[in-house]
């Protein structure tokens, strides 16, 4: 509406190009909200944030929901039963003395144990996707931007992206199986080892955008005016090279999740004492038939959450993708 | 053609070459030697630890052990830590067993997924579309053991479908149709469940792949010059939007040890994925090294494979080729 009262009073701009409306970032943003089921994921990513930051506080500096206290009077208990104050000990009782989501094999409130479990969780993705994007976006750079640079034989590029291939050709999963079960159990080397067997894609793509960019006038203009490749990496390419990182970052963390649950069905994921949705889900399999919700509870969380990541990484992807948003 | 074939061999050699080092010092990635990375195992009595040391000739040099690995690989010889048998044959049988379940999960994924794909792509934003796009997260997005219990709880009851194994013991006598009949009666759920996974990324990858044809000028010009819808779909569009899954090839081959290990496990399949676990289990180390080092060799085969496929479909392949070489 403005600009048509502009247009009247100003003829001589008609000719002219209008300024755009709205940044990239804010039509991006415009474009994400148009997909409800990713809109949706970023709410239950919200509140799973949430979730494990209470966790984290609520499970190990100020406890209130204990998930280590053992009353094996109380195992087995389903969801939403009233602990018995003649069994166990005032201080034993969960909060208002009711099992939200019932008791596992030693009587432990499961409750308390997927919050502590969701912060877990939550981290071995960040930390894994953190690792293997730091490795992908270095390598993929270094192989984009210096790829031309001979080292005695062979190019900088020949020798990332060779490497790269042979990491490729490995079966990611059998790999980190077997690094994880010949590394002493912990949780950090799970992580660790996730991160870097997970960087090939990143390493990939973000080559093969920074080999665009190179192209592209506005680098050239800023490699011509003296700008130093550090300046030219930072602070013109890398923010035009992040889209698709943020999109692998989203999905990363899923797979990420999903691997340590198979790695604990295994066997080999994260050790007690820590709980994860992943341990707590393969050790509920084994009650199946006594006590389903310790195998459903944790199966359903580890589900909706990934499915979070997923749906808010697709929607990611279509938003920040100009060739799609123009059709 | 021949040159392009040669050059990418003899590229693949070399990352052989390169793999099979990597394999190799994955093993040594443990801190310490193989022998001591379970030193609280009371099962592992001096005399195993001397087994070991000899036959990874642990006091050699890592290069002289590295040559050791290949020369026994090569000739054979390569045994087993925990039964002495040789690795190759092991892998041998057990690769037989993994096979029907590989190429049924394979068929069922590839013949499900494309028209899944196809049909999303053409009633995009419609409800078929929405709703195969949420089933294909979900199946995404759900961990494999975890879905496969389900689904076993509800089909064994429900249909007496056999989960467990490749055959039903004690069936050795029966005649052979019979035999036949139980085996494939026992791949169905496996099967069925190793491929949903896959289904589920396939059929996505296909639908975005038929929008990005679906909006090129030539199906334009098809439609314009008043071809049947089904023509334009299957004959313009489909055609080119098969180029890209030739290359797909090259990455299904690794599937066969990595990507089934839950699932082999879950469903008792005495395959390879379910050898590597035991193998590790057991901390059998040549079997771990070999079995890693035959699924590099196989996806770098399978990527030789798509890249000579695709240089034969797309001639635009070939003309660069030709351009710059």
């Amino acid at each position: 509406m403005e600009h048509v009262s502009d247009l009247t009073k100003d003829p001589r701009q008609s000719g002219e190009e209008l300024p755009p409306s709205e940044t990239p970032w804010q039509e991006s943003l415009r474009l994400f909200r148009k997909d409800r089921l990713a809109v949706a994921g970023a709410y239950v990513l919200v509140l799973l944030l949430f979730t494990a930051v209470f966790g984290k506080v609520l499970t190990e500096w100020v406890v209130v929901f204990d998930p280590e206290v053992v009353r094996l009077p109380e195992k087995f208990l389903p969801p939403l039963t009233f602990s018995s104050i003649d069994e166990v000990p005032a201080h034993d009782q969960p909060v208002g003395g009711i099992y939200l989501l019932g008791t596992d094999e030693l009587g432990r409130d499961v409750f308390a144990r997927m919050l502590q479990g969701s912060f877990v969780s939550l981290s071995i993705g960040f930390i894994a996707v953190g690792i293997s994007l730091a490795i992908g976006i270095v390598l993929g750079g270094l192989s984009g931007f210096y790829g031309n640079v001979r080292l005695g034989l062979v190019t900088v590029d020949t020798l990332i992206m060779r490497f790269t291939d042979v990491m490729l050709c490995f079966p990611t999963f059998f790999l980190i199986l077997t690094v994880v079960a010949l590394l002493p159990p912990s949780i950090y080397n799970i992580m660790i080892v996730i991160g870097l067997t997970s960087w090939m894609g990143t390493a990939r793509f973000v080559r093969a955008e920074f080999l665009a960019l190179r192209k592209q006038d506005f680098v050239v203009a800023a490699t011509s005016v003296g700008a130093r490749d550090r300046r030219v990496i930072f602070a013109h390419m890398v923010p035009n090279a992040i889209a698709p990182v943020l999109v692998s970052a989203t999905i990363g963390v899923a797979t990420a999740i999903l691997t340590e649950s198979g790695l604990s069905f295994l066997g080999f994921g994260v050790q007690p004492p820590y709980a994860t949705w992943g341990n707590i889900l393969a050790d509920g399999k084994g009650f199946i038939f006594d006590a389903p919700w310790l195998f459903f509870i944790p199966g359903m969380a580890i589900l909706v959450v990934v499915l979070a990541f997923n749906l808010v990484g697709e929607g990611l992807r279509e938003a920040l993708n100009p060739k799609l948003r123009r059709r | 053609m021949q040159a392009f074939i040669l050059r990418n061999v003899l590229q693949r050699l070399v990352l052989v070459f390169i793999v099979s080092i990597l394999a190799h010092s994955v093993i040594h990635l443990a801190p310490g030697e193989p022998s001591e990375v379970d030193p609280a195992n009371p099962r592992m009595k001096p005399e195993d630890i001397a087994k070991i040391r000899e036959a990874f000739h642990l006091d050699a040099p890592l290069y002289m052990q590295y040559a050791y690995w290949i020369r026994d690989l090569a000739s054979g010889e390569l045994k087993s830590f925990k039964d002495s048998q040789p690795v190759l044959g092991k892998i041998w049988r057990r690769f037989l067993n993994s096979l029907p379940l590989f190429i049924c999960a394979t068929l069922l994924v590839w013949t499900l997924a494309f028209p899944t794909g196809i049909q999303a792509a053409i009633h995009r934003g419609a409800v078929y579309d929405r709703s195969t796009t949420f089933a294909a997260y979900t199946l995404i997005s759900v961990p494999g053991f975890f879905l496969s219990y389900i689904v076993i709880l509800w089909v064994v009851d429900l249909f007496g479908v056999p989960v467990i194994g490749l055959k039903t013991f004690g069936m050795d006598t029966a005649p052979p149709l019979f035999q036949t009949m139980d085996r494939i009666w026992h791949l169905v759920i496996p099967s069925l469940m190793s491929a949903l996974g896959g289904m589920a990324i396939l059929s996505r990858y296909v639908r975005s792949q038929m929008l990005e044809v679906v909006g090129q000028d030539y199906v334009r010009t098809a439609r314009a010059k008043g071809a049947e819808e089904a023509v334009v779909i299957y004959r313009h569009a489909l055609r080119n939007a098969l180029l890209p899954f030739v290359t797909m090839f090259g990455f299904l081959l690794p599937g066969l040890i990595g990507g089934s290990v839950i699932f082999e496990q879950i469903f008792a399949w005495p395959g390879l994925g379910r050898l590597g676990y035991e193998a590790i289990l057991a901390r059998d180390f040549p079997v771990i090294l070999t079995l890693n080092f035959i699924a590099a060799v196989l996806t770098l085969a399978g990527t030789l494979l798509s890249d000579i496929l695709y240089a034969v479909v797309d001639p635009r392949i070939r003309t660069g080729l030709q351009g710059d070489g």
